[in-house]
């Protein structure tokens, strides 16, 4: 049983507040990403819940107890930092060991399972190397087997996967979730890789300036953000964002005009007429209008990835980037005309915030 | 010098682990209590108890009697311990100060005083000078592409190691009367010289002994800063065609000053204290031309028949307020020196 | 051209140029300089008492030959001497009568000649007086002198790593109220050396009992504010995360010093280990002050006890001179690279 519970947590380094009213509920087993900018307080959060750093106001509640006050050691918890923080002048062996030998557990059980970790992250033939002497790669299996050899209730990763390569990355994401349905553990990761969030996550947590800015699962940031914020920060490319009015339109849907004067219609209940919109959509829900009668854009650069080509494009004095399926024979300075599928049209109003579906 | 870069750190501790092994297991015993502490005070209980002992032994044995200092130097008396002392106010700093004019020693209540100062005087002055400019030429040879630099600088760096007992002996042996300076001499034929026996020969050995036993550790300080130098400065006035001595006074002078700062300043601080070589070589003398104030204080607050104590403090303390003064100054210059080198 | 371009070239150039003379000429002075009088040193403290007083002195410690000779009971020296017809013949000197010296065949003292001085030129040999060495541990109680020194040495170093490296952890690794003021105060100190503060010091070894006690000597040199400096400097780069991760690790605050702190903190340790070695047994003036026991001398007082004395025995002073200066000799020899760069990187001696 591994529940954790985050409330009214404030936290102010001398007189720089880093975290506002943080509330947060992780149940057992899940695994809950930190995502947001650099310098937001992800990391700062993590210590926090990890005991390396006191909360200013707020509480920390563990399985139902308030653990304000216990230190680190005392929580059950296990961190893998983002340098690795492995003891330099300690063997692999020594390094996983550390732990079990602070809480006096017999020699044997210490063995047993730093053998059974070893076998389990494949480091067997490193054991007695110090991690001067390892890859990048292994010294992130080495971090993450010190973390589990003491059976925590919850892990917490602070970055884990930043100091490695692309690709490294990639094949380290996919072992670590196999590594958490095969621990049934709760995992707290932080990132600031929307990528790495998506993948992982059971549920999201955005943070920005120290605020939650919405939590949910991966699709539910993806398919309703719950502001431009989110919705700019989830998704690659970006989302493409449009400014414009409410006008008057026909039925029971808002109709918008963009600044360019093309006309759109979108998906939530009708709005007052003059009232300013910021219209987003995914470059993926992005199409060619076969007709012409879509919106007319300026190409600015083609990118052939091969399944998929990114156009970059102006129109109406906006930037917009679009992921057209296929290869297409599209050249710069060529005048497209977009067509925006209306399924999936976001609309933010002034300050940021989505605007309701219709009903 | 960083963590990651020490690579013979795992080396050396696996090695210091086996053979430390007592002190391994008297760490896991004082843990024990420093676990106690640690769970009733927290962690603020542990770091106090990291810092009580040295706080602990610096407060009595610096701190305390710098204190102590001052008010000895308030006292007269030949009692040693504080509260069988008499008070005597500023009579003490008269007694030093008392000259009818300064530039005549003779002419002053405490003559010996005003001798061993201007000694001192004149050795900081004529020592510091010379020892930096013997190490900066130093610096500037060793500096240069040459084979087996290591053995150079260790020819001109050992003497640093010696104590000053053993380099004032080894000289002493070499400027006796039938020593090896004397033979070599007569080898040219010139009469026997009773080298520490004469005034200003005796002055001139200690500045000299003093040279020889420290070059090496300006020297040292010096040629890092030479080395810090960035090569392709020079590359750049080589291909420019700039003259050598151009490339001295512009380049290599300018950046190396910062360093030479702390040098000179460590020299003087170094110098105003002046005491063990120049005590066995001379022993102060002849008379007291090479008397300097380390010794006088020494001699009047302690190995004299009737120790003057009050005397000696009132003396320690006009000498620390020069030193103070200079390691303000040093440290002034230190914290600039790193700012530049931000930079 | 001026002195400055010869001190300016760094890089060789084909030819030998003018500067490079002189730089060769720099450094050939310099070792004879630095090196001559240490050399001249070891020599000399082979030498036995007769030949150290002659002048002038020659280089190696040559003594004249000496032959047991029947009817004499100590050995008399041997002697080249020229006959008046020009034959060379070895013999001993039985006397000195002014300038006329008694000479004996070695085979037939009984018949002696007279032979002017000038006319003989002894028989030398090359001989260690080894007994500078040995005598001065057997009668002169150099021994003890030796074992107060490495006492001292040892002592005083254990205790200085120790303390100081606590004080350096505490200071550099927690955020305490004080701290600021605890610094600032040992960088006061920083400036005020130990031969300003005799007397006062001397009052307080003596309020405590630790006059003329080794102890005495050891303990106000232990807490020094270069030490703290050195190693507070060092561990400020270790990262806080080991800690950090330690701490996660279950292990106490001071587990944290002695199993991840000190251990990472080695290089600095080692070179603060050496210093404090080259410090404590070079010291002179606080020794001088404490110590007034002849039993309790260290080895530079003794040395300087010795010396002091009305006839000077240099034979015995400059041997145990040599003795002296060999744990110094062997750390400098195995911990060169070491220590120059200790010194290069902390600037302190
Ligand atoms: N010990 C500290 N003292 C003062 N300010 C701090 C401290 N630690 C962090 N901060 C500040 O708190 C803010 C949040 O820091 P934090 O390390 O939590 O960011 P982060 O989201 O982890 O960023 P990154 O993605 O770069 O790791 C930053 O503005 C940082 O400057
Ligand atoms: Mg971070």
């Amino acid at each position: 049983m591994s529940h954790l519970e985050l409330k009214n947590v404030s936290k102010s380094f001398g007189r720089v507040d880093v975290l506002h009213d943080i509330d947060l509920e992780v149940m057992d087993r899940e695994f809950v990403v930190f995502v947001g900018p650099s310098g937001c307080g992800k990391s700062t959060l993590l210590r926090i819940i990890a005991g390396l750093e006191k909360v200013t106001s707020g509480e920390v509640v563990l399985d139902g107890k308030v653990v304000n006050n216990v230190a680190a050691a005392d929580r059950g918890l296990a961190m893998v930092f983002q340098s690795y923080a492995l003891y330099p002048h300690m063997s692999v062996r020594q390094n996983l060991s550390f732990g079990l030998e602070n809480t006096s557990t017999p020699r044997a059980e210490i063995d047993a399972r730093v053998g059974e970790i070893a076998r389990m992250l494949r480091i067997e033939e490193l054991l007695h190397r110090t991690p001067r002497q390892l890859s990048g790669g292994q010294r992130q299996r080495v971090a993450i087997g010190r973390a589990m050899v003491r059976r925590p209730g919850i892990f917490l990763l602070d970055e884990p996967l930043s100091n490695l390569d692309a690709e490294l990355r990639v094949t380290m994401r996919a072992e670590l979730a196999a590594l958490h349905k095969r621990l049934e553990a709760t995992m707290i990761y932080v990132t600031h890789d929307q990528t790495e969030a998506m993948t992982l996550a059971d549920r999201i947590v955005v943070l920005r300036d120290g605020r939650v800015e919405q939590i949910g699962t991966p699709l539910d940031l993806y398919n309703r953000p719950a502001n431009r914020f989110v919705a700019g920060f989830i998704g690659a490319p970006h989302m493409n964002f449009l400014e414009g009015r409410f006008v008057v339109g026909e039925g029971n849907s808002a109709e918008v005009e963009l600044d360019g004067g093309h006309r759109l219609t979108l998906p939530i209940s009708v709005r007052p007429a003059g009232e300013p919109v910021m219209v987003g959509i995914r470059p993926h829900h992005i199409g060619l209008d076969a007709v012409g009668a879509g919106i007319p854009a300026a190409v600015t650069l083609v990118e052939a990835l091969g399944p998929e080509t990114i156009v970059h494009a102006e129109a109406a004095g906006h930037r917009i980037i679009a992921a057209l399926a296929g290869q297409r024979r599209i050249a710069v300075g060529e005048t497209i005309s977009l067509f925006f599928d209306p399924q999936h049209l976001h609309a933010f109003d002034s300050e940021g915030r989505r605007l309701p579906e219709g009903a | 010098m960083t963590v990651e870069s020490s690579s013979e750190a795992a080396v050396s501790s696996r090695i210091a682990g086996i053979l430390l092994a007592p002190l391994r297991w008297a760490m896991g015993l004082i843990d024990l209590p420093m676990s106690w502490v640690q769970r009733r005070l927290g962690t603020g209980g542990v770091v106090a108890a990291m810092l009580a002992p040295n706080m602990l032994i610096f407060g009595v044995f610096v701190l305390f009697p710098m204190f102590l200092n001052v008010l000895y130097s308030f006292t007269g008396g030949g009692a040693l311990f504080l509260e069988s002392r008499v008070f005597v106010g500023t009579e003490q700093y008269e007694t030093l100060l008392d000259c009818r004019t300064y530039l005549d020693p003779a002419s002053c209540r405490e003559d010996r005083f005003w001798r061993a100062a201007g000694n001192t005087a004149f050795f900081v002055i004529v020592q510091v000078v010379l020892l930096v400019l013997v190490s900066l030429i130093t610096a500037l040879v060793l500096n240069r592409e040459m084979r087996a630099r290591g053995f150079w600088r260790a020819v001109f760096f050992f003497p640093v190691l010696l104590s000053p007992v053993v380099v004032a002996l080894i000289w002493k042996w070499i400027l006796q009367r039938n020593g090896l300076l004397n033979a070599a001499l007569a080898q040219v034929g010139v009469e026997p010289v009773l080298w520490l026996v004469d005034r200003n020969w005796a002055m001139f050995w200690a500045i000299f002994l003093s040279i020889w036993a420290h070059l090496g550790f300006y020297t040292l300080i010096l040629l890092a800063g030479l080395q810090a130098i960035p090569a392709d400065l020079y590359e750049a006035a080589e291909m420019d065609g700039t003259p050598r001595s151009r490339v001295l006074a512009r380049i290599t002078l300018p950046l190396l000053w910062p360093s030479l700062v702390v040098v000179i300043l460590l020299a003087l601080i170094r110098a105003v204290q002046v005491f063990d070589e120049v005590f066995v070589l001379t022993g102060g003398g002849p008379g007291s031309a090479t008397l300097f104030l380390v010794q006088y204080i020494y001699e009047t607050g302690l190995a004299q028949q009737v120790r003057n104590l009050g005397l000696a403090s009132a003396a320690s303390i006009l000498m620390a307020l020069v030193l103070v003064v200079l390691t303000l100054i040093q440290l002034s210059a230190t914290a600039w020196r790193e700012r530049r080198e931000k930079r | 051209m001026s002195i400055g371009s010869f001190l300016t070239r760094r890089r060789g150039g084909a030819s030998w140029h003018f500067t490079d003379v002189l730089a060769w000429i720099w450094l050939v002075s310099g070792l004879i300089l630095m090196f001559g009088p240490v050399i001249w040193l070891g020599l000399s403290s082979f030498k036995t008492r007769a030949a150290l007083s002659e002048f002038p002195p020659t280089l190696l410690p040559y003594e004249t030959r000496m032959v047991e000779v029947e009817g004499h009971d100590e050995p008399l020296p041997l002697y080249r001497v020229t006959t008046e017809d020009g034959e060379e013949r070895l013999m001993v000197q039985v006397r000195r009568i002014g300038t006329m010296a008694q000479m004996a065949d070695p085979e037939h003292p009984e018949e002696t000649v007279r032979v002017p001085l000038q006319a003989r030129e002894p028989v030398r040999e090359l001989q260690l007086a080894t007994e500078n060495y040995t005598e001065p541990f057997e009668r002169l109680n150099f021994l003890r002198f030796f074992y107060n020194s490495v006492f001292v040495t040892v002592v005083a170093t254990i205790i200085t790593l120790i303390v100081n490296s606590m004080a350096a952890f505490a200071l550099s690794k927690y955020e305490f109220k004080g701290r600021a003021a605890v610094l600032a105060v040992i960088l006061a100190t920083l400036m005020v050396p130990l031969s300003v503060i005799i007397i006062p010091l001397f009052s307080v070894i003596n309020g405590l009992n630790l006059f003329n006690s080794l102890w005495g000597v050891v303990l106000p040199t232990v807490a020094t504010p270069t030490g703290v400096f050195l190693l507070r400097q060092y561990m400020l780069t270790i990262p806080d995360e080991l800690l950090e991760a330690a701490r996660m690790d279950n292990a106490s605050e001071w587990k944290i010093y002695w199993r991840i702190v000190l251990p990472l903190a080695m290089p600095a340790i080692a070179v603060l280990a050496i210093f404090s070695v080259m410090w404590r047994w070079n010291d002179f003036l606080w020794p001088l002050i404490v110590l007034s026991d002849r039993e309790l001398y260290t080895i530079q007082v003794g040395l300087n006890s010795f010396q002091g004395e009305l006839n000077v025995q240099w034979q015995y002073v400059l041997a145990m001179t040599v003795v002296s200066m060999l744990p110094v000799v062997v750390i400098f020899a195995f911990l060169q690279r070491f220590i120059t760069t200790g010194i290069a990187s902390t600037g302190i001696k």
